[in-house]
């Protein structure tokens, strides 16, 4: 045998092996626990309520003319979200390696589709992404690599879409980077936002799962439009100045309006102090109290 | 050149051999399956991820039961038990801030909810030492084979330590439970926290009741934001069987800071 075989006998064997050295399997059904951010994520967030995200004015700007029946328009009913839905949304994971047909390596991570979001597939095989002007859809363009036991997702190439499921805009320039930890049957799955057009720095999410021997759903029945009372043609949205319910969460919780407003100062503990004085505090919560069920697992 | 396929062989066994110390290694450095004779290492220098200096909170989730004082009877997402709900119901902020007691809701439970800063520290080559600057408390984590020394509990219990390697989660650090010696240390993993021997106390500062039967397990694992800046994030998994119907988990996030120029220590308070 020659040497130039030789030499590629071993590193062969360093291929082999050197890869479960730093990864981890993350198959499986993994169930969300919804207790943290248990009404954003269930029956959705109330009416303008932005505070923690690290809106600039545009973002904000946009967020306040949103009108919710926006998502009831013919064309938008089936719309997909982007990839930011595994945070912003309740639901559950599954997860499957894909792997090569060749060599049997994991080409991809897969995290299988919602009814409102295309699947995430995760190229560990380190194709590039797509050229800047390569065209944007809701699922975006995902590459991972391994940080050891850590998988790290980068998705690009998304559509413009929402951070809060309250008109929080994200736009086509974002980057998501999603971190994922196994802990035995625990997973944390870390969600940033990176987005130059409506955020002054990055707006993260963590959300948590458990290993779950139910068979997470995929996919989910065909969306078919219908009538949802937006008449073709209308485009529901508040001008400036006439949106009716930016007092809502001074009047549900004693909220100060410039903290519902959102914007990076509204994520970090100096903010208490100035807002401290115009706080109320209600006598007794009025709506969307919870039961003290908790969020539970989907 | 030419090489037999003895010799071929030989190498490529020991290329495999080679390959299976690493993972070991990356497995169990300063683990419990390691040899014998290996010096004992400490926690401080088994340690593969740095969590040391100062963090401030970055409060994305549940802004409105942690940024400011959630009203009576605002339970959303904790999972109570009704006898918890009885005396959630029975919260009376003004009676709270006149008891005496006004750090029920700075646990060990609820501290890293809580809006503010951390700073750790190594307290000794065995203890990590976090403080937070927010109702001024001190958790240590005790790693290796410590024991608590028993006494009546506590706000903040008794923590033991360990760090969760890479290549599956091997057990490492702690003065004495052996291990691979030599080589460089790992440079990724996650440090797993077990507290109990806790006092009763607030899971949320409306008087959502944790029981002095209530075991925290955290996990705290080092990411990068996409800025480049150090954040931790700590999954905290709260079990009680008196007032909790199953474990509450959440996730709180800490941005790391150059220096103590922002750190504020302030009094715990029952109402804001």
């Amino acid at each position: 045998m020659t040497f130039n075989k030789l030499s590629l006998c071993v590193a062969m064997s360093f291929c082999v092996a050197v890869p479960a050295l730093a990864e981890i399997d993350l198959s499986g059904s993994w169930a969300a626990i919804n207790d943290e951010d248990s009404m954003e994520r269930g029956a959705g967030p109330n009416p303008a309520d932005w505070a923690g995200l690290p809106f600039n004015e545009a973002g904000r700007a946009k967020a306040v003319s949103y009108e919710q029946s926006i998502i009831s328009m013919p064309e938008r009913i089936c719309w997909f979200q982007t990839q930011w839905h595994i945070a912003a949304g309740p639901f559950s994971l599954r997860m499957w390696a894909q792997p090569d047909p060749l060599t049997g390596r994991v080409q991809a991570w897969v995290i299988g589709a919602w009814e409102t979001r295309a699947p995430m597939t995760i190229w560990m095989d380190g194709r590039p992404h797509p050229s800047k002007d390569a065209p944007h859809d809701q699922t975006g363009f995902t590459t991972g690599v391994w940080n050891g036991n850590e998988l790290i997702a980068t998705t690009t190439h998304i559509k413009s879409g929402y951070i809060r499921r309250n008109g929080a805009p994200s736009s086509d320039e974002a980057t998501i980077t999603t971190h994922f930890r196994r802990h035995g049957d625990l997973l944390t799955v870390a969600l940033f936002m990176d987005d130059p057009v409506y955020l002054t720095e990055p707006y993260v999410l963590t959300r948590s799962y458990n290993l779950s021997t139910n068979p997470v759903a995929i996919g989910g029945p065909p969306c078919i439009v219908g009538d949802e009372g937006v008449e073709e043609g209308r485009v529901p949205h508040y001008v400036p100045g006439e949106n009716p319910l930016l007092e809502e969460m001074t009047k549900l919780y004693g909220i100060p309006p410039e903290a519902a407003l959102g914007g990076a100062e509204t994520m970090y503990p100096e903010f208490r102090d100035k807002i401290k004085d115009k706080f109320v505090l209600p006598a007794q919560c009025k709506r969307n109290c919870g039961a003290g069920g908790g969020g539970g697992a989907n | 050149m030419r090489i037999s396929n003895r010799t071929l062989m030989q190498l490529m066994l020991l290329v495999g051999l080679l390959t299976v110390q690493t993972g070991l290694y990356a497995q169990g450095r300063g683990g419990r399956g390691g040899g014998a004779a290996a010096p004992a290492q400490s926690a401080k220098a088994a340690a593969p991820i740095d969590l040391t200096g100062y963090w401030v909170s970055v409060i994305t989730e549940d802004w409105r039961y942690r940024m400011v004082t959630p009203s009576k009877g605002d339970f959303q997402g904790v999972p109570m038990t009704a006898a918890a709900r009885t005396i959630a119901m029975a919260w009376d902020p003004a009676k709270e801030a006149s008891s005496g007691d006004v750090c029920k809701s700075y646990g060990a439970p609820a501290l890293l909810r809580v809006p503010g800063r951390l700073h750790l520290t190594w307290g000794d080559d065995n203890t990590l030492r976090m403080d937070s600057d927010t109702g001024k408390q001190t958790r240590l984590f005790h790693f290796g084979d410590w024991k608590s020394p028993g006494g009546p509990p506590t706000l903040q219990g008794d923590s033991t330590a360990d760090w969760e390697r890479s290549g599956g989660g091997g057990r490492g650090g702690g003065g004495g439970r052996g291990g691979a010696a030599g080589g460089p240390p790992p440079t990724d993993g996650s440090l797993k926290v077990v507290t109990t021997n806790l006092k009763g106390g607030f899971l949320r500062k409306n008087g959502v009741p944790y029981s002095d039967k209530t075991t925290v397990t955290e996990y705290f694992d080092l990411m990068k934001e996409p800025t480049g800046d150090p954040m931790f994030v700590v999954t905290i998994i709260t079990a009680d069987p008196m007032y909790l119907s199953r474990n509450f988990v959440i996730t709180s996030q800490y941005k790391k800071e150059a220096s103590d120029a922002k750190w504020k220590p302030t009094e715990c308070s029952a109402t804001w």
